[in-house]
C-alpha cells in the first residue's frame, strides 16, 4: 500500500471514529429526552416521590439540589477566591507554593467517592451531625475547591501585569489593586468557571450518598424557618438530590416503574446541566463585553 | 559626600513631619494585611482539607492490619471477600477497578486520539464548532446518568450478545469508556496544539502525506502530552463509582470472564460502607478498599508529574 | 560594532544648596537576581521641573526610574538611598503605598482601569478616604483639564476608559496620576505608544503640568528630551554617564559616548 492509500484509508477512520463518537452523543441525548420527557410534567416536578407504588415526582429532590448548590457556592466561591488570589498574587515561586500547588492538585484528582467517604467519616462519624443538608455542601465544597481555585487563579493571572502596575502606582494596597482593579477585568472567566462547576455539583452524586443521605423526608414547603425540623431550609435534614435519586431508583429497584422515572429525572438533571453550560457561555461573554466596552 | 539632606529646602508652607509621615501605617496598609491574612487563611483551608483527609482516610485504612491484625499480603492476593465472616481478600475488587480502567483507557484512546486529529489536523473549523461542544458535553452529562442509560440500554444489549445477566466488567467498559473519552480527547487536542506549527509544515514540505505527517512527526511530538491525557482518562475510571457500581453486577468474586458480575474497589465501597459500623473488621475493610483507591489516585497524580518532566527533558535536549 | 566605553569617566552635575530638590539618589544600585543592572546612580532632581533621563534600550533608564516609586521591590533588589523630604524612601519600614501617593507613576503602554472615565480618577481617591461627591467631581474636572483632556470627555465621564483612543487614554492615565496631587511625577517613555499628534498633546500637557509637579520622564526620543526638559540624564549600560543642563548636555555634551550618543553616532 503506498503512502497516499494509507493517507486516504487513515483519513477515513478517522472520519469514521468521529461520526461513531458524535453518534454516541447523539444517542445518549435522544434516548434520555426521548424517553424521558413524555413523564415529565409539572406535577412530576413538583410532586413527592414515592418509590414504593411507583408514581410521584421529584419536587424535594429538584429542591434539595438547588439549596445544596446554592450553600456550596456559597461556602465555596469565597474560599477559593481567596486562594485564588493568594495563588495570583502571594505566591512567590519557591518550594512552600509548588507544595500547596500539589495539595490542590492531589484534592482534584481525587475520586468523589473518597472526597464523601472523608465528609461521612467526619461529619456523619466523627462530629454525628448525621446525613444532613450541610455535610453533603461541605463535602461537596471540598470537591469543588480546587477546580475553582485553579479557575479563579488562571482567570486573575490572565490579566495584563500594567493594570497591577496602575494600581500599585496610585498608592493602592495589593489588596485594593485586586479586589477593585483586577477582579472586575477576570469576572467573566470566573463566572463562567462558576457555573460551569455548577453544573458539575449539581450532578454529582457519588460524595452525596453518605453525606447528604439517601433520604428526602416530605418537607414543609410552607415553613421558611430553618430552624423547624420540617423547614425546606433546615441545614441539618437528610437531602437526597435528583442525582442521588436517579441512583437509588435504579439500585434499589422498588419501584416499578424505576426506568420511566429514572428517564424522566434523567432528563431534568441533562436539561439543567445543559441549561448551566449555555447559561456560562451567554454570562460569560454577556460580562466580557462589559469589562471590555466594546458595546 | 554631601551630608545626607543637603539640598532640600524646608517646605515654605505648614512644615510637615515628613519622617512620621513617610513610615506610620495608613488604611492601605492595614488593606494589605487584611487581603494577605484572608488569602492566606483561604488557602490554609485548603491545605488543611487535603492534610486531614490524607490523614483520615489513612488512618482508617490501615486498621484493618494494625487492630484487625489481616495480613496486607494475604489482603491484597486473598480471592475471598466476606469480611462479616473475618474473609479480607480484596483482590476480586482490585482486579475489577484495574481490568475496567485499563479496558477502558484502551477502547477509548484510539477514539480519543483520532477525535483530537480530525479536531487539531483534518477540520480545525468543524472541530471548533461541532466537536469541541460535543465533547464539553459528554464532560458535563453527570455520571449516574452515564450508569443509568448503562443499565437500561447497555445490560440489556449485553444480555441479549452473550446470555447472562448482562452485568459485568464488559458493561462496565462501555459505560467507562464514553465517560473518560472526552478527558482524553481534550487534553490530547491540547497536546497535538502545542506541537510547534513548522515540524508540520516541514514534514508536509518535504512530500510527506498528512498521515505520515501525523502518525510520524506529530503524534511523536505530542506523546508525552497523549500519554498524560491517558492516565488522566485512567484516573477517572478507577474513581469512578456510581456509574460503574450500577453495571457491573457487584459480586465480589475473582471475575471469570468480562461477561460475568463482578466488582470494582468503588462498588464495593458504595453498597457496602452505609451497611457496615464503624470500627468493626467489615467496616474497616472497605476503609482499606478507600486506601487503595487514594494511593492509586495518588500514584496516578505521580505519574503525570513524572511524564512531565521527561517530556520537558527531551524538548530541552 | 559597539564602542567600549569607559564607564570610569562620567559628568555628573551636583546642585548648590539653594536649589530646591524633590528627589535625590545616591549611589542607587539594581539588581535582577545577579544581573548588576544599575550602578551607582546619584542624581538630583530640582522642584518644578522637567527632568529626562535618556539612553537606549536596556541602559537602565527605565529600571532606575521605577525604582524611585518603589515599583521594583517585588521583581527586583535595589540597594543605595532615595532622598525624599529629608527622609530615606528606600527603606523597608517606609509606607511604600504613601511615597506612592506622593511620588506619581504614568507607564509606557497606557493602563486605564476598565472603568468609567469617572472612576479611573476617583476610584483612588475614594481609597484613600475621600468620600465627599463634590470634592470628587472637583477632582475629577481638575485633574482632567491638568491633563488637557478635559473638553474632550467632560460629555462622556461615565463612559467606559476604553473607549478612548491611545492619546486620549494616557492623558488619562496622566489626570488619574495627579488626581492624587503628587509631588513628582514618574513617566516612563509615556508617549512610545502614541501617535505624533497625541504625542505633541502630551508634551503641552507636560510642560504645563511642571509649574506644580517636579516631573521625570524616561524617553528613546531626544528630540522629545530636548523640547521639553531642563535637566538631563544620559545612561548607558546601566550607567549614569552624563547629567546636565538640556541645552549644555545638546551643545557641548562633556563625555565622548553622550556626544556619540546625541549625534546620533552611537555604536
Amino acid at each position: 500500500m503506498n503512502a497516499k492509500r494509507k493517507d486516504l484509508l487513515a483519513t477515513i477512520i478517522i472520519d469514521a471514529i468521529v461520526a461513531t463518537v458524535v453518534g454516541i452523543l447523539v444517542f445518549l441525548l435522544a434516548y434520555i429526552l426521548i424517553s424521558g420527557l413524555p413523564h415529565v410534567s409539572w406535577s412530576f416536578l413538583t410532586g413527592s416521590a414515592d418509590s414504593f407504588s411507583g408514581a410521584g415526582g421529584i419536587g424535594v429532590q429538584l429542591f434539595n439540589s438547588f439549596y445544596l448548590l446554592i450553600l456550596t457556592m456559597l461556602i465555596s466561591i469565597p474560599i477559593s477566591l481567596g486562594a485564588g488570589i493568594y495563588l495570583a498574587e502571594y505566591a512567590k515561586d519557591n518550594w512552600r507554593t509548588r507544595l500547596i500547588r500539589s495539595a490542590i492538585e492531589v484534592l482534584s484528582s481525587l475520586p468523589s467517592v473518597v472526597v464523601g467517604l472523608f465528609g461521612f467519616l467526619l461529619f456523619v462519624v466523627k462530629f454525628k451531625i448525621g446525613f444532613s443538608v450541610i455535610s453533603g455542601a461541605i463535602a461537596l465544597t471540598f470537591f469543588n475547591l480546587p477546580l475553582l481555585t485553579r479557575n479563579i487563579e488562571e482567570s486573575l493571572s490572565a490579566v495584563p501585569r500594567s493594570q497591577r502596575e496602575a494600581g500599585l502606582s496610585l498608592g493602592l494596597s495589593k489588596w485594593k489593586t485586586e479586589i477593585g482593579i483586577i477582579l472586575p477585568v477576570a469576572l467573566p472567566g470566573i463566572v463562567t468557571g462558576v457555573v460551569l462547576s455548577a453544573g458539575r455539583v449539581f450532578g454529582e452524586a457519588a460524595a452525596l450518598i453518605y453525606t447528604a443521605g439517601q433520604s428526602a423526608p416530605v418537607t414543609n414547603f410552607a415553613d421558611w424557618n430553618p430552624m423547624d425540623a420540617a423547614s425546606p431550609l433546615n441545614p441539618l435534614r437528610p437531602a437526597e438530590t435528583l442525582a442521588v435519586h436517579i441512583w437509588k431508583v435504579n439500585t434499589e429497584g422498588l419501584a416499578s416503574n424505576a426506568a420511566q422515572l429514572s428517564a424522566a429525572a434523567s432528563a431534568v438533571l441533562i436539561i439543567a446541566v445543559l441549561l448551566f453550560n449555555l447559561f456560562a457561555r451567554v454570562l460569560g461573554n454577556y460580562l466580557y463585553r462589559r469589562v471590555t466596552a466594546s458595546k | 559626600m554631601e551630608q545626607t539632606s543637603s539640598g532640600f529646602k524646608q517646605e515654605d508652607t505648614q512644615p510637615k513631619d515628613w519622617a512620621q509621615q513617610l513610615h506610620h501605617a495608613t488604611r492601605a496598609t492595614r488593606e494589605d494585611w487584611f487581603g494577605r491574612g484572608i488569602s492566606y487563611l483561604c488557602i490554609g483551608v485548603i491545605i488543611l482539607v487535603v492534610a486531614s483527609m490524607l490523614w483520615f482516610i489513612t488512618s482508617k485504612g490501615i486498621a484493618t492490619f494494625t487492630q484487625n491484625h489481616v495480613n496486607i499480603g494475604q489482603f491484597l492476593t486473598g480471592t475471598n471477600w466476606a469480611p462479616d465472616q473475618g474473609k479480607t481478600g480484596a483482590l476480586p475488587m482490585i482486579v475489577g477497578s484495574f481490568a475496567v480502567t485499563f479496558a477502558a483507557a484502551l477502547v477509548a484512546t484510539p477514539f480519543a486520539v483520532g477525535t483530537a486529529i480530525f479536531m487539531t489536523e483534518i477540520a480545525p473549523k468543524r472541530g471548533r464548532k461541532v466537536l469541541q461542544p460535543v465533547i464539553e458535553l459528554l464532560v458535563g452529562i453527570p455520571s449516574v446518568v452515564y450508569g443509568f442509560i448503562g443499565l437500561a440500554v447497555v445490560v440489556p444489549f449485553m444480555r441479549h450478545l452473550v446470555g447472562g445477566s448482562g452485568f459485568g466488567i464488559i458493561s462496565a467498559t462501555f459505560v467507562l469508556f464514553v465517560m473518560v473519552l472526552p478527558t482524553i480527547t481534550t487534553m490530547t487536542v491540547d497536546s497535538l496544539r502545542a506541537v510547534p506549527r513548522f515540524y508540520k509544515e516541514a514534514s508536509l514540505a518535504l512530500g510527506a502525506t498528512r498521515w505520515q505527517t501525523v502518525s510520524r512527526v506529530i503524534l511523536r511530538a505530542a506523546t508525552p502530552g497523549i500519554l498524560t491525557a491517558i492516565i488522566f482518562g485512567m484516573a477517572r475510571a478507577f474513581g469512578e463509582a456510581l456509574a460503574v457500581q450500577m453495571v457491573i453486577g457487584n459480586a465480589a468474586v475473582m471475575p471469570k470472564n468480562l461477561i460475568s458480575p463482578a466488582s470494582t474497589l468503588t462498588s464495593q465501597l458504595t453498597t457496602g460502607i452505609g451497611d457496615t459500623i464503624d470500627g468493626t473488621l467489615p467496616n474497616n475493610a472497605l476503609w482499606s478498599l478507600a486506601l487503595i483507591l487514594l494511593l492509586m489516585s495518588l500514584f496516578f497524580n505521580a505519574l503525570v508529574r513524572v511524564i512531565a518532566k521527561r517530556g520537558q527533558l527531551s524538548h530541552e535536549r | 560594532m559597539l564602542k567600549d566605553y569607559s564607564f570610569d569617566q562620567t559628568a555628573v552635575q551636583t546642585f548648590d544648596d539653594h536649589v530646591a530638590l524633590a528627589l535625590k539618589t545616591e549611589d542607587l544600585q539594581v539588581y535582577y537576581g545577579s544581573n548588576h543592572a544599575m550602578h551607582d546612580a546619584n542624581l538630583a532632581f530640582p522642584k518644578n521641573q522637567i527632568t529626562a533621563l535618556i539612553g537606549a534600550s536596556g541602559s537602565g533608564k527605565s529600571t532606575y526610574l521605577r525604582s524611585l516609586n518603589r515599583m521594583n521591590d517585588t521583581i527586583a533588589t535595589v540597594t543605595g538611598k532615595i532622598w525624599y523630604h529629608g527622609v530615606d524612601i528606600n527603606q523597608p519600614d517606609v509606607n511604600i503605598y504613601e511615597i506612592r501617593r506622593h511620588i506619581g507613576m504614568v507607564f509606557q503602554r497606557p493602563n486605564p482601569f476598565a472603568k468609567s472615565i469617572r472612576e479611573n480618577i476617583i476610584y483612588a481617591l475614594r481609597a484613600t478616604g475621600i468620600k465627599d461627591k463634590k470634592v470628587l467631581n472637583q477632582r475629577v474636572e481638575q485633574s482632567l483639564k491638568g491633563a488637557a483632556l478635559w473638553d474632550e470627555v467632560k460629555d462622556t465621564l461615565d463612559k467606559s476608559a476604553l473607549a478612548l483612543s491611545g492619546g486620549q487614554q494616557q492623558r488619562l492615565c496622566i489626570a488619574r496620576s495627579i488626581a492624587m496631587e503628587p509631588d513628582v511625577l514618574l513617566l516612563d517613555e509615556p508617549c512610545s505608544a502614541l501617535d505624533p499628534i497625541s504625542t505633541v498633546k502630551v508634551e503641552e500637557t507636560l510642560l504645563e503640568l511642571q509649574k506644580k509637579y517636579t516631573i521625570i520622564i524616561v524617553t528613546h526620543n531626544m528630540q522629545q528630551a530636548a523640547r521639553i526638559s531642563s535637566q538631563c540624564a544620559f545612561f548607558h549600560l546601566g550607567h549614569v554617564m552624563e547629567y546636565a543642563p538640556t541645552a549644555t548636555m545638546f551643545s557641548t555634551p562633556k563625555i565622548q559616548v553622550t556626544q556619540d550618543y546625541v549625534s546620533g553616532s552611537f555604536g
